[in-house]
């Protein structure tokens, strides 16, 4: 087997594995021991109702919220030294859309990280990025303010920036969230695209519609991990009500008792 | 029993400017209240820095003193402050914050140069702006019913009725609309309209206070009260009522800190309600860092405690005893006896070594242990963790699980736990 | 006092030549580091921040007995930062606001501020201590060594921004991201507060604690409104906080004093802030995309063109309803839009003026009946194409009802981008409709005569 260097995610060593995860926001737990393996180059979607923790998950395993016990490996290393193979696409609304950048400068930003301190991005990165924004359609509007771009094309931008990373490991949060179906489908196949190219994808996703046609892999979420697999198995009727019906009040009384209980 | 002390060495121009203080600390903790429910704190801010120019206006306007037109003035440009960061922010999308930095140092600015060019014809001291002149309120009276009262108060007082009157007569609209703008507007109330009542009784109030104590006060008093009381209650009557004790206090307080060290009253009086939130910050029952990490403490004493008894009544259950096991469940042996000491303090665990439950520590043993072998059914059956899984997870959230949650978990719950324990019954 | 302005600008005189100077820098670094605070919505730290300084001036004097500039400035930046910190503990560990926590911040630590200042000035010393110099600041009093310190400063944040433009610009505008790239996102965050923290309290002498948060947040804001760049915005707010600090100094230098009267001439630094917000106002006016004016004259363009192409979809409706008769605009446009007579009249004059209508007579007047002209008959059924584009593509995409499509293709229809327009007819075209498709729903009959009855 020939393993390219620059993308573990070619080997078949897991992409994530996520051991006991407990995570609390303000005290009140919002993922409960979740326990978890996700394979390498797979489309993989989370889903789950609202408050169920999807964004958290992702949060999580990026070490953007701590962990209140357990651990996460990337690539069988801790998230510390398998930073350089991640690339993270954040919920659109988390950003300020006025603020002074062109598309590109913000595509230019996942060049960042593998620039290092102080060095700027020079014509090498700008031509990186110049092709991500072409591989979604969006060159024409290289040079506009972000704010004047539609919802559909921000959230293009953004996916850019995370092409731009170069990443062997993307996650994505509500990647199609306030897009058309046509801008739909134009992303599905570049995240195809990454797929064949041996990166491993794990987006939150709310259309269950779609999950079958666009993903390999599902995870579904309820502040616990209800199941987790290959579509085919995983994304039976039955892991649905589970995932959506389900008995889960208890839970969340037991997170608010949490919460009080920490003062 | 300070105010005996006090009321020994205090004269009655002391007692006057307390009175002033305190009237006027309460009528702006009034509408500062909703400034801090509504996340608009810092509009108090800016209308009370931007009152200035308004006042220096009115002066060179009118050529008098007139106390009419210069609250006439200073309201104006007041209201103006409130009003031009909304369009700024609105029209020329600048951030809201923003938005108002740059509208009160400007008309700031502009108040400082009118009253420097005009100093002749303005005779306002920039220092006087800033930290007013309470010291001296009780020179400058009027007779009430016969009795000389300091003019300033009594302005300062129908201020204070309005706006108690105001937020009796507005609370329902008020609290709807403070809670939640876009259920105000869909329930008729308009929270434009609230929007601008507010702005208005926050500038009225900041102009007539402004005169008697400076802007620092007012800054201090619109807010500071507000946010204290907010760290204490979860109610908005409560919150309204602490407040204007809270102000009450720091006037009192202040003046008495200020007498004693003979230095500016109104700092004295902004230093207080400052130091009053910043110990309601680090003490508050509820919200406090403090409390906060006083309940963590005690918390991870009680977690301790019921680790020690849940492991004895394991063993007490098998039948064995081995040291090992409460080594497990507390690593750390200065906290295992410190559970320990605290147990048998409580009767639970009896003096004699080896360790032993007495009958009411088994009763309570009892509980916990039920408590995590029902969540660890809960855990398996619901969210199907598998077995190696489910002890510690369950061993974290037996902690917290409220009698109600385990009434329900019981339900239906069978009598082992999955690893095929029993699960105790509830009496003994 | 021409002779002073020149004497000024040339930089003939020491003293006044180390406050240009002093006054310049000051506002060119706090224009750079305030872009940051601005753009993170920390715009009102700095103000916090700034009343912070005067307690720990007033208590840096007490430890050294003297006026040690060095020692205030210490004793401002330990204080500021502190309560920096305690704005950022409050918000982050109670349920209080930042913005709450900022305004109690500005009265709590201005009145202890001031009680210590009272206290210096009982004292021997106090009076020579001239702690009120810094609430209103003195920058006329501004000496080399304060000007050299002002150097340093800028110095070090500007090269600090320089090295770090990049990593401050991805966490400005996403800190998630930042954070999930590996930065040190606190580490960051606390560079910034810094920086804010020590030009702040570098620039209390001259510009004073109050009014030290307009050159924060005054120039950025300014900056904003021409560009669309970061890097742009920075080098903008700098010049601009620049300009204000060289010309509020020359103002309040040279300015002549309203005669007859008694005055204490132009506080220096109130007319830096002055300037700078003169910089402001024209901003908000006067920038190309941005402005305010530039904003109210596309409303009124925007406003003109739906109500242009609203006549002609109106006449265009018409000739289909009943092919060579002449449109009747008051019946028609009043009836049917409800215009008013005079809005009716301006646009006709406005479509007569662009020769999409015309009377049907050479020498009427235009009052009466219109007909469209050959390029208003082309204009018009684009109008109408795109009307129509767009109703039968909320129908058939948006599951809109027939009857209720009008009005939404009404509003819509007129701000349409060119490469959307395209999409839609490229769709029509597949399905065979290339044309000016037929209404998909039927067209109010043209009322024959005034008050038409039904």
């Amino acid at each position: 087997m020939i393993i390219d260097r620059s993308h573990p995610g070619v080997t078949t060593e897991p992409a994530v594995e996520v051991h006991d995860c407990t995570v609390a926001y303000d005290r009140r737990p919002v993922l409960w021991d979740v326990d978890l393996l996700l394979p390498p180059r797979r489309l993989i979607a989370i889903v789950g109702p609202n408050g169920a923790g999807k964004s958290t998950l992702l949060k999580a395993i990026l070490g953007l919220v701590p962990l209140a016990s357990g651990k996460v490996e990337v690539f069988g290393k801790p998230l510390r030294q398998a930073r350089h193979l991640v690339g993270y696409v954040p919920q659109r609304e988390s950003v300020d859309w006025d603020f002074p950048v062109s598309a590109l400068d913000v595509v230019l930003m996942g060049r960042y990280g593998r620039l290092g301190w102080v060095r700027r991005p020079g014509s090498a990165d700008r031509r990186a990025a110049r092709e991500a924004l072409e591989k979604v359609g969006m060159s024409a509007c290289a040079d506009r303010q972000i704010s004047q771009l539609s919802g559909g094309q921000q959230q293009r931008v953004f996916l850019a920036r995370a092409l731009a990373q170069d990443a062997s490991l993307y996650f994505m949060d509500e990647p199609f969230a306030g897009v058309d179906a046509a801008t739909e489908k134009a992303m599905v196949t570049v995240l195809r695209g990454l797929r064949e190219g041996g990166r491993t994808v794990v987006a939150v996703h709310h259309d269950l519609q779609t999950v079958p046609e666009y993903f390999d892999h599902v995870v579904l979420l309820n502040m616990r991990l209800v199941a987790a697999g290959p579509v085919g198995e995983a994304f039976t009727p039955a892991n649905l009500h589970k995932t959506y019906g389900g008995r889960l009040t208890i839970l969340d009384e037991a997170a608010e008792a949490v919460r009080r209980a920490r003062g | 029993m300070s105010a005996t002390v006090a009321a020994a060495f205090l004269r009655p121009d002391d007692w006057w400017t307390i009175a002033t203080a305190a009237v006027c600390s309460v009528a702006c903790a009034i509408p500062g209240c909703f400034l801090v429910l509504r996340r608009q704190s810092l509009l108090g801010d800016a209308i009370s820095h931007a009152i200035l120019p308004g006042l220096a206006g009115a002066f060179l306007l009118t050529g008098s003193r007139d106390p009419w037109w210069m609250l006439l003035g200073a309201g104006a440009v007041g209201l103006a402050t409130a009003a031009l960061s909304g369009v700024l922010h609105r029209r020329g999308r600048v951030p809201p914050d923003a938005a108002m930095g740059v509208v009160f140092s400007v008309f700031f600015a502009l108040g400082v140069v009118l009253i420097s060019l005009a100093a002749a014809r303005v005779d306002l001291d920039p220092g006087c702006v800033l930290y007013g002149t309470l010291e001296i309120v009780a020179f400058d009276t009027l007779s009430v019913a016969g009795v000389e009262v300091p003019r300033v108060l009594v302005t300062l007082s129908v201020v204070l009725l309005v706006n108690a009157a105001l937020v009796a007569a507005f609370f329902k609209e008020l609290k709807v609309a403070s809670f939640d703008p876009a259920l105000a507007t869909a329930m008729g109330f308009s929270a434009g309209l609230i929007h601008y009542a507010l702005m208005t009784a926050t500038a009225a109030t900041a102009v007539v206070s402004f005169e008697a104590v400076g802007s620092v006060l007012v800054v201090a008093m619109l807010v500071a009260p507000g946010a204290t009381a907010h760290l204490l209650t979860d109610r908005l009557g409560r919150l309204v009522a602490i407040a204007c004790l809270s102000a009450g206090l720091s006037a009192f307080v202040g003046y008495l800190v200020a007498l004693g060290l003979n230095t500016s009253v109104a700092g004295s009086v902004a230093t207080i309600a400052g130091g009053q939130f910043l110990l309601a910050v680090l003490l508050a029952p509820r919200h406090g860092v403090g409390a906060r990490a006083v309940a963590r403490r005690l918390l991870s004493l009680r977690i301790d405690r019921e680790d020690v008894l849940g492991t004895l009544y394991r063993r007490h259950e098998s039948g064995a005893a081995s040291g090992a096991e409460l080594a497990w469940a507390i690593p750390d042996p200065r906290r295992a006896a410190r559970a320990v000491r605290a147990l048998r303090r409580r009767g639970l665990l009896e003096r004699a070594d080896p360790l032993r439950l007495t009958p009411a520590g088994l009763d309570a043993a009892r509980g916990v242990v039920r408590t995590h072998r029902l969540w660890e059914t809960f855990l398996s059956r619901e969210l199907g963790l598998p077995l190696d899984h489910l002890h510690e997870a369950s061993h974290r959230a037996e902690h917290f699980i409220s009698p109600e949650i385990q009434r329900r978990l019981s339900a239906d719950s069978p009598d082992t736990d999955p690893h095929g324990k029993r699960i105790p019954p509830r009496e003994g | 006092m021409w002779d002073d302005v020149v004497r000024l600008l040339t930089l003939q005189d020491a003293n006044t030549r180390v406050v240009l100077i002093g006054a310049g820098l000051l506002g060119l670094a706090a224009g750079v580091v305030g872009s940051f605070a601005v753009l993170r919505r920390r715009a009102l730290v700095g103000d916090a921040v700034a009343h912070a300084a005067l307690p720990g001036i007033g208590l840096a004097f007490f430890v050294v007995g003297e006026r040690d500039f060095g020692a205030f400035l210490l004793g401002a930046l330990v204080m500021g930062a502190a309560c920096a910190g305690l704005i950022s503990l409050v918000r982050a560990y109670t349920r209080v606001k930042e913005d709450a926590a900022i305004a109690v911040a500005v009265g709590g630590f201005f009145g202890l501020g001031i009680v210590l200042s009272r206290l210096a000035q009982n004292s021997p010393e106090g009076n020579k201590a001239g702690l009120d110099g810094f609430i209103y600041g003195k920058a006329a009093s501004m000496i080399a060594s304060d000007a050299r310190l002002i150097a340093w400063v800028a110095g070090g944040a500007l090269l600090g921004v320089a090295l770090l433009y990049k990593e401050l610009k991805v966490l400005s505008f996403d800190r998630d991201f930042a954070q999930a790239q590996g930065w040190p996102t606190l580490a960051l965050d606390l560079l910034v507060m810094g920086l804010i923290c020590v030009v702040t309290v570098a620039g209390l002498p001259a510009v004073g604690i109050v009014l030290i948060v307009a050159l924060l947040v005054i120039p950025p804001a300014a900056a904003r409104f021409w560009t669309d760049r970061l890097g742009t915005m920075l080098v903008l707010a700098g010049a601009i906080g620049l300009g204000a600090g060289v010309l509020g100094t020359a103002v309040s230098a040279t300015a002549p004093v309203p005669a007859g009267m008694l005055s204490r001439g132009w506080p220096t630094g109130p007319a830096i802030v002055l300037c700078a917000g003169a910089a402001f106002l024209a901003s908000l006016l006067a920038a190309p995309r941005r402005g305010v004016v530039a904003g109210a004259l596309r409303r009124v363009g925007l406003r003109r063109r739906i109500q242009l192409q609203n006549l002609l979809r109106a006449m265009h409706e018409a000739a289909e309803g009943s092919p060579g008769a002449l449109f009747e605009p008051g019946v028609e446009l009043m009836l049917e839009r409800g215009w008013s007579p005079s809005r009716v009249r301006a646009v006709v004059r406005r479509a007569r003026r662009a020769g999409l209508v015309e009377p049907p007579g050479a020498d009427d007047p235009g009052r009466g009946p219109l007909r469209l002209t050959e390029a208003g008959a082309r204009a018009a059924a684009s109008v109408v194409r795109a009307h129509r584009q767009w109703e039968l593509f909320l129908i058939e995409h948006a599951d809109i009802a027939p009857d209720h499509v009008d009005r939404d293709a009404d509003q819509i229809e007129h701000v349409l981008p060119p490469d959307l327009l395209r999409t839609l007819e490229e769709r029509l075209a597949a399905s065979g409709r290339a044309t000016v498709p037929v209404s998909p729903h039927p067209l109010p009959k043209p009322a024959p005569g005034a008050g038409g009855t039904p």
